[in-house]
């Protein structure tokens, strides 16, 4: 029992940093179309940037809770500029193309990403600061840290925010009405280059949320990390129905559950991904959509 | 009013002039011209693939003009993007409705309201009762999602949702289509309603030929994208060659 709850709550840790960034991917997917494999590397970037604003502002202040929250808003607010760059520059030229053109496209950007990292901080691995205190919590037989707690209420609100933005704003309903139907939007005087530019923003903006949260659990990161974060987020929003920001959510949870489970069943942890995959493979098989996707109408 | 009142009155609202639109290698308007005239009702007839809906999509910018122009208030649209023409004023009850099916009717309307209900919130109360004194059915189903509509129900949300964004000029295609009998009485009436009590000027693309000539004070008939026949509807319809024109197309 104390061990299924120890592992409910690493389930719902890695469930939300999964949720999170599976969300961006789902959102620009709904938007665009495009599959943006661009987007963990992004998160690579992140994780940089959110690395070096950290250290610079304990240079000014001891309060790590201060930092913490300063860095992810900060670096959240420069990644969304980024990916909207990004947009502007590399996606939109080819915006009636082909839907290959895009994908190789986002997957060159991503290679970019990493390489310019790679050529300019170097391929070492470096480590987050600290920025949650040090506090381990025990209830009967389970163990649990403060940081992890953080990561899913943080998730939580997150994820809530963005429900009550997509639901109860103009811009969101916006959102939803040019992911149904781009022609019928633009007829009610809506400019889709905004609407993508913000699913970019927002997107980039809640993955470096992810990535400020992942570094507390998972502080060690190098300029590679993008590739396995990419696949993550990619399964996560393909499982639950890619375009679908609920679906996201459901299919971050679902691979966490795999990727928890799985080492308590098999014999060896290194099958999680092979078991994680295969799940993807399944779900796919009997719903070509995803858990929550709708059967797309390819329009002419 | 014959064809000569009509050219008596000053600046057309909306003129296109020899617009010529091809997909691809297939020339779906050739040099075609017309004018509405505020506050008219102007038809444009024509069996399928004539390029009713390829007229209507290229004032409205969904697909490219190749050449001519397009003057709406004396400004050449050509070229401008889809959402920008909706600001300058023109409507767009597009062909099969195209209401947002997993928005609620009255998200559809508020989504309607885009342009300015961030800075005129009692203007979308307005016209949303507006819209919901001329369809009260609307009004019953406000919460359900605009896909559970009836296809009749449909047209009254794509109706409603074009003219709460606002415009002068309100184009619609075939609103006719795929609605039961007496539901297309309905939204025909409708239409009058709103052109002669909001002064709305209305050009409508319609199959069924003698609802539209009724209904409208100038037609013109596209036949495989050129205009074929024009003139005032009441001699339209007494004029043997275009009903057999017509006609003969469409059987």
């Amino acid at each position: 029992m104390g061990v299924l709850l120890q592992q409910a709550v690493n389930l719902l840790q890695l469930g939300s940093i999964y949720a999170l960034l599976a969300i961006g991917f789902s959102m620009v997917y709904g938007i665009v179309g495009l599959v943006n494999f661009a987007h963990g590397d992004i998160f690579m970037v992140a994780t940089y940037l959110l690395f070096f604003l950290a250290t610079w502002l304990f240079s000014m202040t001891s309060s790590s809770f201060a930092v913490l929250l300063a860095s992810t808003a900060l670096a959240a607010a420069a990644i969304g500029l980024l990916a909207m760059i990004i947009e502007r520059v590399a996606y939109k030229p080819l915006r009636g193309a082909p839907k290959v053109s895009l994908v190789v496209t986002s997957l060159a950007v991503g290679l970019l990403l990493q390489h310019l990292v790679l050529e300019f901080l170097g391929p070492n691995s470096q480590r987050v600061p600290r920025m949650v205190p040090d506090i381990k919590f025990t209830v009967g037989t389970v163990n649990f840290e403060f940081y992890q707690i953080l990561i899913i209420l943080f998730a939580l609100f997150i994820m809530l925010l963005l429900n009550q933005f997509i639901r109860r704003t103009r811009t969101g309903v916006a959102m939803r009405a040019v992911s149904q139907d781009a022609t019928a939007a633009s007829l009610m005087g809506i400019s889709k280059d905004f609407i993508i530019s913000v699913a970019f923003v927002i997107g980039a903006a809640i993955a470096t949320v992810g990535a400020s949260l992942y570094g507390m659990a998972y502080p060690i990161f190098d300029p590679y990390i993008g590739q396995m974060i990419n696949w993550w987020s990619f399964t996560a929003a393909v499982l639950g129905g890619i375009g679908n920001i609920r679906g996201a959510v459901l299919g971050g949870f679902l691979l966490a559950a795999v990727m928890v489970i799985s080492p308590m069943v098999l014999p060896v942890s290194s099958y999680r991904d092979i078991v994680a995959f295969s799940v993807l493979i399944l779900v796919l098989l009997v719903k070509p959509s995803g858990l929550l996707g709708k059967r797309s109408i390819q329009k002419v | 009013m014959n064809s000569k009142d009509r050219e008596q009155k000053n600046q057309p609202i909306l003129a296109v002039e020899n617009l010529c639109v091809a997909y691809g290698k297939i020339k779906a308007l050739k040099e075609i011209s017309f004018q509405v005239y505020s506050g008219e009702i102007v038809s444009l007839l024509g069996s399928n693939g004539a390029g009713k809906t390829t007229t209507l999509n290229a004032i409205s910018g969904i697909v490219p003009a190749q050449s001519g122009k397009i003057v709406f208030r004396g400004q050449n649209l050509v070229g401008m993007p889809t959402h920008k023409i909706v600001q300058c004023g023109i409507a767009h009850v597009p062909e099969g409705r195209r209401i947002f099916p997993e928005l609620t009717v009255e998200e559809n309307l508020h989504i309607a309201g885009y342009l300015f209900s961030n800075r005129n919130k009692p203007l979308l109360e307005q016209r949303m009762e507006y819209i919901f004194s001329l369809f009260p059915r609307l009004k019953e189903r406000r919460q359900q999602a605009g896909g559970t509509l009836s296809g009749g129900e449909q047209q009254m949300l794509a109706i409603g949702r074009a003219l709460i964004t606002g415009g002068d000029l309100l184009l619609m295609d075939e609103p006719s289509m795929g609605i039961a009998p007496n539901l297309v009485e309905e939204i025909f009436a409708t239409i009058q309603t709103i052109n002669q009590k909001n002064g709305l000027t209305i050009f409508l693309v319609e199959q069924n030929a003698m609802m539209a000539m009724e209904i409208s004070n100038y037609c013109y008939v596209l036949e495989t994208g050129v205009i074929a026949h024009e003139g005032v509807s009441k001699d339209l319809m007494q004029d043997d060659s275009v009903a057999r024109a017509y006609l003969g197309e469409s059987i």
